[in-house]
């Protein structure tokens, strides 16, 4: 199978190109794409990808696959590439390349831990835990899940454009898990911090993250939950 | 929190409920002088002027002309954070933006009171 | 100096999984200048991929549960090599860290009442084996680790602890006094090298799976700590326990909890026989995990094995219905879609038992400090070096883990080894002194890499490893066949010093990083095969045919291996718990 490449290496390129590289899949199994990357590896050390549990939960090879951005480890090449195509791999977009597949996801880091990504609850907790129902518990699923994978926000324009102002997808979505904990005591310090033109509402509602998220989650919703309890916090 | 001095209200749920609110007034508006339309066919200008002779179109239309200049501003402001900033344009882009703001906002002012004086000028 | 960047810290963990942030965390929370090197960004490793949960005596499904009780099966479950005091502290001290997780926000699936869920998992008893299957292990769902991990990151950057994320430590700095000062380490995005200098030093650095070519384990298990300590001579503990999972999804290798035995689901072989109940009539599917794997070995090798080569056993859940199996296992779900491509709603999983935990390691007491023996063979402290988490042997996994207790382990020592440190250093601990020279001699094994002009491919020389493992070190063990093994070994051991690094960028060399974990792969390896051809018995994880019974007069202790005489030592294993009366050996039935 063809597989092209984007190939960046600051030491030796002055420009970045996509290379081919021809891959010998062996018959009648369906691959992950990260397993062809391993064997790109295998023939050419130098190709550069991150990579970690190879089971969709860490987070690390978050790329841009045939235009759509999915982790490598998780992504048949059946779903990726029609029968007879070219598998093309880039580095997400939106953020600058370090050096082949590989992305600096500094601002991406900064934009999550902008929300306090961390339960706040200053009262002096009780001897065994503090207490949840599980309605109430039940109200962080879809959220908590998140894996910081950077696939919705590198496919979100309103990131593209403001990724130092716009806290993203990501970021929303974890801003939303401390919320809507019952056992976290900030909100109006949390929402405080989010109302400013850029935070939450350059959120347009195009709904990329929804569509590329690994996990299935809803970031959107999450966005419109917190522009709820702004509403009813403002009015 | 991302600090801003020239958007509209200072506060992204301000702005973003001046948007929804002014637009839902410009949607009302519209439907009304559509009616107008549909229910007199053969209008002509007289006709046409006498409707904004009464008090409460009058009113009507200024609270849609305001509407109307702050949905643009939000609009345009919004437009100009996104596509110019340092990011697309280097460091002239805050010449720019700012540059942009101000054409848009003196249109913003030259519409509003020619529109006032439509309106309310004889 | 040698030219080299020093950053100056008071305490140093290298690896940002569980172990690694909660010693962090520990020790920022009290203002000390507390640094994280971890070779991947910390939610990426690989605690994120634990499942089930975290066993813990906090009396939530049954009010009357007991530590005591957990203790018991921890002792039980190790087959009686885990010690006793440390067993003690960890079953004792479980609930306070456990609560403190809560507390920081660990999102756990709830009971109605409000508490901790808690499911029965493996190995787990009331009333001393007793009073049957007990429910202890505390879950979010089936993505505690995950949870966990993210709690423990959200913690730190609450705290401001330092990370240098994806840098890679390369090996221990030691002055002339013995006294661990630091370590080598390379900032991967820039290839810049560094020497971090530290009142103590971490190890934190988790597994080693990978040195099996059918694992469970992420990509950068790679042992990276207990490479370190093999090359600067110090000993490592039970090194031939490896814990092979019972339900590793066949062909891929991806987990599947023991918590989906634990909700009811069972093994079954290719005539739908719930074979487990003639193994372990009492504990059935929740018997250790060693008994289990074993069971599902000797089914497939006596010809009662699924599928077209017979090569697996299937794992049944269907009858749980939709409900259970969305609420209680939603990833395990998403899991065998993706990688056996069945939806376990209607279908059994293929699973097979695969490579999965380190029981042994570097040998610590239950402060986290580092181990080695003596010439009379009596234990001694190595001054600055602390391990925690996987790479640690306290001992409290012994020959076999029971589920759950890992992430225990983590938390509990991480926490107990950043408590002693902060003892340390409020008690006034200093920097070492280090010279040029100590530094150079940490840095010989990077520059012969870098000027490496000719030698194998890393990823051949890898595979070739691996499979010497898978074949002559896994679930079942023979001496003859093991030694045939160390023989292809050690033929292996001069051809990866020889590995040629062709990339010799400085940005992001992935492949400068894999030729290291390599050499760290082969030591764990090395020490593996030597270690179980010297253990002639069968214990725990431990099963030889040529020595197929438990041999308590010889080996009920732990077995140490010391690197520089590639020979096999003991040592005692503790029998002297503090509070409660010893537990004597007897005969592990499930």
């Amino acid at each position: 199978m063809l597989v092209s490449i984007y190939r960046y290496n600051p030491d030796t390129d002055e420009k970045p190109v996509m290379r081919d590289i021809e891959i010998e899949l062996p018959e009648g199994k369906d691959l992950m794409v990260l397993d062809v990357l391993e064997l790109a590896k295998q023939q050419d050390p130098t190709v550069v990808y991150r990579r970690s549990c190879r089971e969709g939960v860490c987070g690390s090879d978050g790329m841009n696959i045939n235009g759509t951005n999915g982790l490598a480890c998780i992504t048949p090449i059946s779903q990726a590439v029609k029968p007879g195509g070219k598998l093309v791999l880039r580095p997400l977009p939106g953020l600058p390349v370090i050096r082949d597949l590989v992305v600096d996801m500094s601002i991406f880091y900064k934009q999550f831990e902008k929300v306090k990504p961390y339960l706040i609850n200053d009262s002096a907790p009780p001897a065994i835990e503090r207490l949840q129902s599980p309605e109430d518990r039940e109200k962080l699923d879809g959220l908590y899940e998140c894996i910081l994978c950077a696939c919705c926000s590198t496919n979100c324009p309103s990131f593209w454009w403001n990724p130092d102002k716009f806290i993203g997808p990501a970021g929303l979505l974890q801003a939303y898990r401390f919320l809507a904990d019952t056992r976290d005591t900030a909100d109006n310090e949390r929402l405080s911090g989010l109302d400013d033109p850029f935070s939450v509402f350059r959120c347009r509602g195009i709904m990329n993250c929804v569509a590329v998220c690994p996990k299935g989650l809803n970031p959107t919703r999450a966005i419109g939950h917190i522009r709820s309890m702004l509403l009813q916090q403002g009015i | 929190m991302v600090t801003s001095v020239t958007n509209l209200g200072r506060s992204g749920l301000y702005d973003w409920l001046v948007q929804r609110l002014s637009a839902v007034i410009l949607a009302a508006y519209s439907l009304c002088i559509l009616a107008s339309f549909v229910l007199n066919p053969d209008m002509d200008y007289e006709q046409w002027s006498s409707i904004f002779e009464s008090n409460v179109m009058r009113i009507f239309s200024m609270i849609t002309l305001f509407a109307l200049c702050a949905h643009a501003w939000i609009g345009m402001w919004t437009i100009s954070t996104d596509y110019l900033t340092t990011l697309q344009l280097g460091k002239r882009a805050t010449f720019f933006r700012l540059l942009f703001q101000a054409s848009c906002a003196l249109l913003i002012c030259v519409y509003l009171l020619w529109g006032i004086q439509i309106f309310w000028g004889n | 100096m040698t030219g080299m960047r020093t950053l100056s810290f008071d305490a140093v963990i290298v690896g940002g999984g569980g172990a690694g942030l909660r010693a962090a965390l520990q020790l920022s929370q009290s203002g000390y200048n507390t640094a994280v090197i971890t070779k991947v960004f910390p939610t990426r490793s690989h605690t994120v991929s634990a499942q089930g949960g975290i066993t813990c005596a906090i009396g939530s499904d049954d009010p009357d549960d007991d530590w005591r009780w957990h203790m018991y099966d921890t002792v039980k479950g190790s087959d009686y090599i885990g010690d006793q005091d440390a067993i003690e502290y960890m079953c004792s001290v479980g609930p306070q860290a456990v609560y403190e997780l809560e507390h920081m926000g660990l999102p756990f699936s709830r009971t109605e009442s409000g508490r901790i869920y808690q499911r029965p998992f493996g190995g787990q008893s009331k009333n001393y084996g007793k009073g049957g299957q007990a429910a202890r292990t505390c879950a979010a769902a089936d993505r505690t680790g995950h949870a966990l991990l993210h709690t423990l990151y959200q913690g730190n950057l609450k705290n401001n602890t330092e990370f240098f994320n994806e840098w890679y430590a390369t090996d221990l700095v030691r002055n002339s006094d013995g006294v661990i000062v630091g370590v080598i380490a390379i900032c991967i995005e820039t290839g810049e090298t560094v020497f971090i200098k530290s009142k103590a030093t971490v190890f934190a650095t988790g597994g080693a799976g990978r040195i099996y070519a059918s694992t469970t384990n992420a990509l950068i298990n790679t042992g990276d700590g207990v490479g370190m300590a093999l090359r600067a001579g110090y000993p490592v503990q039970d090194i031939e326990m490896w814990q092979f999972h019972p339900t590793g999804i066949h062909g891929a290798g991806t987990l599947v909890t023991e918590g989906c035995r634990g909700e009811g689901g069972y093994l079954i072989n290719k005539d739908g026989e719930r074979f487990m109940e003639r193994y372990a009539p009492n504990a059935k599917d929740l018997a250790g995990r060693d008994v289990v794997a074993r069971s599902m070995a000797l089914e497939i090798l006596e010809g009662r094995g699924c599928g077209e080569n017979g090569d697996h056993v299937l794992l049944k859940l269907d009858h749980l219905g939709e409900d259970v199996l969305n609420s209680k296992l939603p990833g395990i779900l998403e899991l065998s879609r993706t990688f056996a491509h069945v939806d376990p709603i209607k279908d059994p999983i293929p699973v097979v038992p695969t490579c999965h935990y380190m029981m042994g390691g570097i040998p610590t007491n239950v402060n986290g400090q580092a181990l080695t023996q003596n010439s009379e063979g009596k234990d001694e402290i190595i001054p600055g070096l602390f391990a925690v988490g996987e790479v640690a042997c306290v001992s409290v996994h012994g020959a076999n883990r029971l589920g759950g207790n890992s992430l225990l382990d983590l938390v509990v020592f991480g926490r107990a080894a950043g408590k002693h440190i902060e003892d340390m250093l409020h008690q006034g601990m200093e920097h070492a002194s280090v010279s040029d020279d100590d530094i150079q001699q940490a840095q010989n094994r990077l520059d012969r890499l870098n000027n490496s002009t000719s030698g194998e491919s890393t990823a051949e020389l890898r595979t070739e490893l691996q499979s010497i493992m898978q074949n002559h070190f896994g679930v079942f063990r023979k001496g003859e066949f093991m030694r045939e093994g160390i023989k292809k070994l050690a033929s292996l051991r001069e051809r990866i010093a020889n590995v040629h690094l062709e990339d010799k960028s400085q940005t992001f060399n992935t492949a400068r990083i894999e030729a290291l974990e390599l050499e760290n792969l082969f030591e764990v390896a090395e020490a593996t095969a030597i270690a179980a051809e010297g253990r002639e018995e069968s214990r725990g994880a431990h099963a030889r045919d040529d020595f197929r019974d438990r041999d308590d007069e010889n080996w009920l202790c732990h077995s140490m291996y010391f690197p520089i005489e590639k020979k096999i030592g003991k040592r005692d294993v503790n029998f002297s718990p503090k509070t409660v009366d010893t537990l004597e050996p007897q005969i592990r039935t499930y």
